[in-house]
């Protein structure tokens, strides 16, 4: 009981408490203010006298001094300047600590904050003149500590409260209690309590607990903490009749109730949808009166819903005051905000997730777009400095646009840092828009700020800010004038909750794209087929002279795709991307939808190409597909497939696709997806042992086989599971017990192994795996594997390679070519090796090293004169085509993906070749 | 449309437990029946594409999404029928309805727990880890399923 009745006190101290930062912000500007200074005074009052009943000496120590020093400044002994706005904010944070410490230990601090206190108390005594005799500020403490077991027994009045700090009797705070008291009884006696029930302090006070838990008497603005009996309380006292009225109005409602009401509507808009569309087709229908008016009542009543998870924006706007004034006092800065549209409404869910990055812009705007004092007043600027912030609605979404007359953004500079920081290459810069490279500092990784300071600057946030509004469907635009100031704006979506979607069809399945992000529908007719052009394998769509890059759906969801025979036209989704379009080729589109947001399961959180699932009309499951996802693992991904099983790309970043299987006695291994050919099965009579090897006729040829090297015979399989690695002509084929499972995995060798067959060990699903080396094999089953190219040329070839997997690939791979290999794991490694003067016929440079290593060894080869025209061959996961430009310029022969040894083999060979032959010509 | 809903019977005894059973490929397999939510007949069922193969696809029970569970390929038996003929087994794991694909739901089994055996040493080690014990009925045997492990791909 005791703590439901702290759970409350603490609910509603919160609320008052946070009310009062920006109360007490509001007060320094407009000091002349009586009922602000009346509404901070109730708000620590009531905390106070709380204190006292629940028995919280050290919370209710501080809140009694903050309350008698805010008496003096209603009583106008004292006047409000700047000093004591600090003061009483300083222990309005205090109180904000206690209340923490409470919330989270379930009980209160032992040891008070002494300075605040004596601070507070040095206030009161020192500017008031009639106080009788001033008291030193440990006495009353003492005295409140004296009182403790009686407080603790009564859990009831406690005397201590109502002796102010000057020894008097604070006849007021006595009366309010009493009268607290008073309407707690009125209020048992109303719930038909006993006489008896009432009597005992706790009872009462649960029951209205309990009774606050479903409709609570809101409480306006003017007197945020005053609850129920306080409120009762103050107005018998006649003190605040016009607060009354306002509270009537409005009922405090549990947000779970909301929530539970807005899914059961969302329920009925899906039963609506159904209905109406049984009806479509039948005019004469007797029930299509009903439907008509059942629609229009739904439609109504989803709207009232709505409206009452509405909140205005001003609530988040509540702690910026507070934290503007934090920062100009931090900063040195003089700082004006100013609020308008504090009234524009937003639903609950939305307004929680742009509360932080709202933050984080004003607190950009304040630390980095404002200029200090001086440098304001040399521009001719005025010396205040303002942060407009402004909200207001726009077309079924709200627009906030935070506003500074600072100094704007330094193209140049951002342009500067962008290309240091390899975020753009100098080329880039040279295309880009003003527009376009101010938006750079949303990219992650950025910051222009000189120094980092204890606000802001250390190049986390912007992009931050970014990823959070978009992923509430919303947008983030940019402008700035040097010297004038910066406005962001913000648009987005007034509610999540029921959105309305686009119902698309690929590959046979149905799905849902958000409409927010459709710009338009493109209709191709079957016979401009052609107007679809190629880059690279990546196809592309002019669109009004813009090129718009298309992502077919059924690709991306890995369906198959249309049957040839029923040739369509092409149907093209534009989506909004960011700042990007892209065109999404679906095989029908359908109509749109209001659809109810249901999250995906825990199931399909993880695939990023889902938003969410929502039912239909018809009562249809369908995924909502996540554009931005989609769009995202298509970033510069080549479309064209690869002669492998898969057929995709087989790293993601960081990430390799790993074939895993069990090499018998349930011992899991695995092979880089890449360097499989194919998976087959065998039947055990089709597998023709000759002694030791084992053959298989396939495809017309032999097929050697062999089992996972140092594991013993296993019992033979019906059918034999096979991995089959090919080259050219060749092939061999590796028997394994099972194929497990294909993964994305961050391949980090953990140990290197001294076991022929294995690479390493790597873990993989929280499993260590032997990854086998795929070399040895091939060779062991074929010793003459590499006859064929063995035009002997003892070629010395250098591989820098941060990774250890992908140095011993490489070597093998090469040493099987017959090369000389050297090897280094770095710069520092690859300089100290070649301090010994030795030619290298071509070098094999990682270009994923950390920033900015590859391009420094890039450049290390190349600074020497007899390797200017040696052959470089760069090695990347990366695939975009900025990037392999970029290495090429940086002196790369050759970029070329990991993990494909063949073609690494046959690159150098080419290269050294045209090298060699050159160099032939010219001796 | 729900054939068995949640049998809130008392069995007086406390060792004795109820299974509901079913048959998949022809192998009698059972889960408490205080863990299951209800049972369906064949649903209609969207696909996911590129979720795991586990994954069946999605139902909609009276405007709840349940996840289906191709029980099937969990236990690495072969397909079999259309998932939209299989009936469905909903349970609740994590807060989560699922929907266990079955061939075809029996009886309801009264098990005293003390006739609940180990599961053999040499079956499969994959079957071992989500099966709880086995029960031996005049009419054949029953694998008690443990749900928690099925549902372990998660």
């Amino acid at each position: 009981m005791e703590d439901d009745l702290i759970a409350s006190f603490l609910e509603e101290s919160w609320e008052g408490v946070n009310q009062l930062d920006q109360d007490i912000v509001a007060l320094e500007k407009a000091p002349q203010d009586k009922n602000l200074l009346d509404s901070i005074f109730r708000t620590i009052h009531t905390i106070k006298g709380t204190c006292g009943f629940l028995g919280l000496l050290q919370l209710g120590t501080v809140s009694h001094a903050a309350e008698s020093a805010l008496d003096l400044l209603r009583k106008g002994t004292r006047t409000i300047d700047k000093e004591t706005i600090s003061l009483i904010l300083d222990a309005v944070d205090c109180i904000k600590e206690m209340l923490t410490h409470l919330e989270t230990h379930n009980k209160e601090v032992e040891q008070i904050d002494e300075v605040i206190v004596s601070r507070l108390n040095d206030y009161i005594n020192g500017g008031s003149p009639k106080s009788s005799g001033s008291q030193d500020p440990s006495t009353q403490q003492e005295t409140a500590q004296m009182t403790t077991p009686a407080s603790e027994n009564q859990g009831g009045l406690d005397p201590s409260d109502f002796i102010g700090a000057d020894g008097e009797i604070d006849f007021e705070a006595m009366d309010n209690a009493i009268n607290q008291m008073a309407a707690q009884h009125r209020e048992s006696l109303k719930s038909n309590e006993t006489a008896e029930a009432a009597s005992t302090p706790e009872q009462p006070a649960a029951e209205a607990t309990s009774a606050k838990a479903v409709v609570e008497e809101e409480t306006p603005a003017e007197a945020p903490v005053a609850d129920q009996f306080a409120e009762s309380a103050e107005s018998s006292s006649g003190k605040s009749k016009e607060t009354k009225n306002v509270a009537e109005l409005s009922i405090r409602v549990h947000v779970d109730v909301i929530d539970e009401l807005m899914n059961l509507v969302g329920e009925l808009v899906l039963t609506r949808n159904q209905l109406l569309q049984m009806a479509r087709g039948d005019d004469e229908s007797k029930y299509a009166g009903p439907i008509t008016h059942l629609n229009r009542v739904t439609t109504d009543l989803q709207e009232g819903v709505m409206k009452t998870r509405m909140q205005p924006i001003g609530n988040v706007w509540g702690k910026l005051p507070r934290l503007v004034r934090d920062l100009s006092r931090i900063t040195n800065k003089e700082i004006d905000l100013e609020m308008t549209g504090a009234e524009t409404e937003l639903d609950r869910t939305v307004l929680d997730a742009i509360k932080d990055p709202l933050t984080h812009m004003v607190r950009n705007s304040a630390d980095h777009g404002l200029e200090a004092r001086d440098e304001r007043k040399k521009v001719g600027k005025p010396e205040r400095g303002r942060i407009h912030l402004q909200a207001f609605h726009e077309g079924g979404h709200v627009v906030i646009c935070i506003e500074d007359d600072g100094r704007g953004i330094n193209t140049s500079r951002v342009r500067d840092k962008a290309i240091a920081n390899g975020l753009i290459t100098s080329g880039d810069a040279s295309r880009m828009t003003e527009h376009e490279i101010h938006q750079l500092i949303f990219r992650p990784g950025f910051s222009t700020a000189e120094a980092v300071s204890s606000v802001s600057g250390r190049g986390v946030g912007m992009d931050v800010v970014k990823t959070e509004i978009e992923r509430i469907g919303g947008t983030v635009d940019l402008i700035s004038k040097l010297g004038k100031g910066t406005t962001v704006k913000i648009k987005i979506p007034l509610t999540l909750a029921i959105i309305s979607a686009l119902v698309v069809e690929s590959g046979g399945e149905s799905f849902a794209i958000p409409q927010l992000g459709v710009v338009e529908l493109v209709r191709l007719p079957f016979e401009e087929a052609q107007r679809i052009e190629t880059i690279h394998d990546n196809q592309v769509f002019r669109l009004r002279d813009r090129l718009l890059p298309l992502i077919y759906l059924h690709d991306a969801m890995q369906l198959p795709s249309r049957e040839n025979g029923e040739q369509g036209d092409i149907n093209i989704v534009v989506v909004q991307v960011g700042e990007e379009q892209m065109g999404l080729v679906v095989d029908e589109v359908f109509d749109t939808e209001e659809i109810v947001v249901k999250p995906v399961g825990s199931l399909l959180k993880d695939l990023g190409i889902y938003q969410g699932t929502t039912i239909l009309g018809d009562g249809r499951v369908i995924m909502i597909l996540d554009v931005a996802g989609i769009a995202g693992e298509h970033g510069g991904m080549q479309s064209g497939s690869h002669d492998q099983v898969g057929g995709e790309a087989d790293t993601y970043g960081n990430r390799t696709r790993l074939l895993l299987f069990d090499s018998g006695n349930n011992n899991c291994m695995a092979v880089p997806l890449s360097l499989v050919s194919r998976l087959e099965e065998f039947s055990a009579n089709a597998i023709e042992r000759n002694g030791e090897s084992c053959v298989v006729q396939y495809r017309g040829t032999l097929l050697p086989l062999l089992p996972v090297h140092g594991l013993p015979p296993q019992q033979e399989l019906d059918p034999q599971p096979v991995i089959v690695f090919t080259d050219g002509a060749q092939s061999m084929g590796l028997m394994v017990n099972e194929i497990r499972d294909v993964v994305d995995e961050e391949l980090v060798i953990s140990m290197q192994s001294q076991t022929p067959g294995v690479l390493g060990t790597s873990i993989i699903n929280e499993k260590a795996t032997n990854i086998i080396d795929t070399q040895h094999y091939l060779l062991q089953a074929n010793p003459d594997w590499f006859a064929e190219s063995q035009r002997d040329t003892n070629r010395q070839i250098m591989v820098i390679d941060g990774s250890p997997f992908f140095r011993q690939m490489i070597e093998t791979a090469l040493e099987a070519e017959h090369c000389n290999v050297t090897t280094a794991g770095s710069l520092e490694e690859y300089l100290e090796i070649t301090k010994k003067k030795q030619a290298y016929d071509a070098f094999v440079v990682d270009l994923d090293l950390p920033h900015p290593a590859s391009a420094e060894v890039l450049g290390e080869i190349r600074s020497k004169q007899e390797q200017e025209q040696t052959p470089v061959i760069g090695l990347t996961t990366r695939q975009s085509s900025a990037f392999i430009q970029r290495m090429q310029e940086a002196g790369c022969n050759k970029v070329l993906a990991k993990l494909d040894p063949y073609s690494l083999v046959s690159s150098i060979e080419e290269l050294c070749e045209n090298q060699e032959f050159l160099q032939g010509r010219t001796a | 449309m729900s054939v068995v809903t949640r049998n809130q019977s008392n069995a007086s005894t406390s060792s004795i437990v109820q299974y509901v059973s079913f048959w998949v490929d022809e192998q009698l397999l059972g889960v408490p029946v205080m863990s299951i939510q209800e049972v369906l007949n064949g649903q209609q069922i969207a696909r996911t594409p590129r979720a795991s193969r586990e994954i069946a696809g999605l139902l909609n029970l009276r405007g709840q999404i349940v996840t289906a569970v191709d029980l099937r390929f969990r236990l690495g038996l072969p397909q079999g029928p259309d998932h939209t003929e299989c009936m469905n087994v909903v349970i609740r794991h994590n807060g989560e309805p699922y929907s266990l694909l079955v061939d075809e739901v029996g009886d309801v089994i009264d098990v005293d727990q003390n006739q609940i055996g180990p599961v053999p040493r040499t079956l499969d080690a994959h079957w071992r880890s989500v099966t709880s014990g086995v029960v031996q009925l005049p009419s054949g045997l029953f694998v008690i399923l443990n749900a928690t492990e099925v549902l372990s791909f998660i």
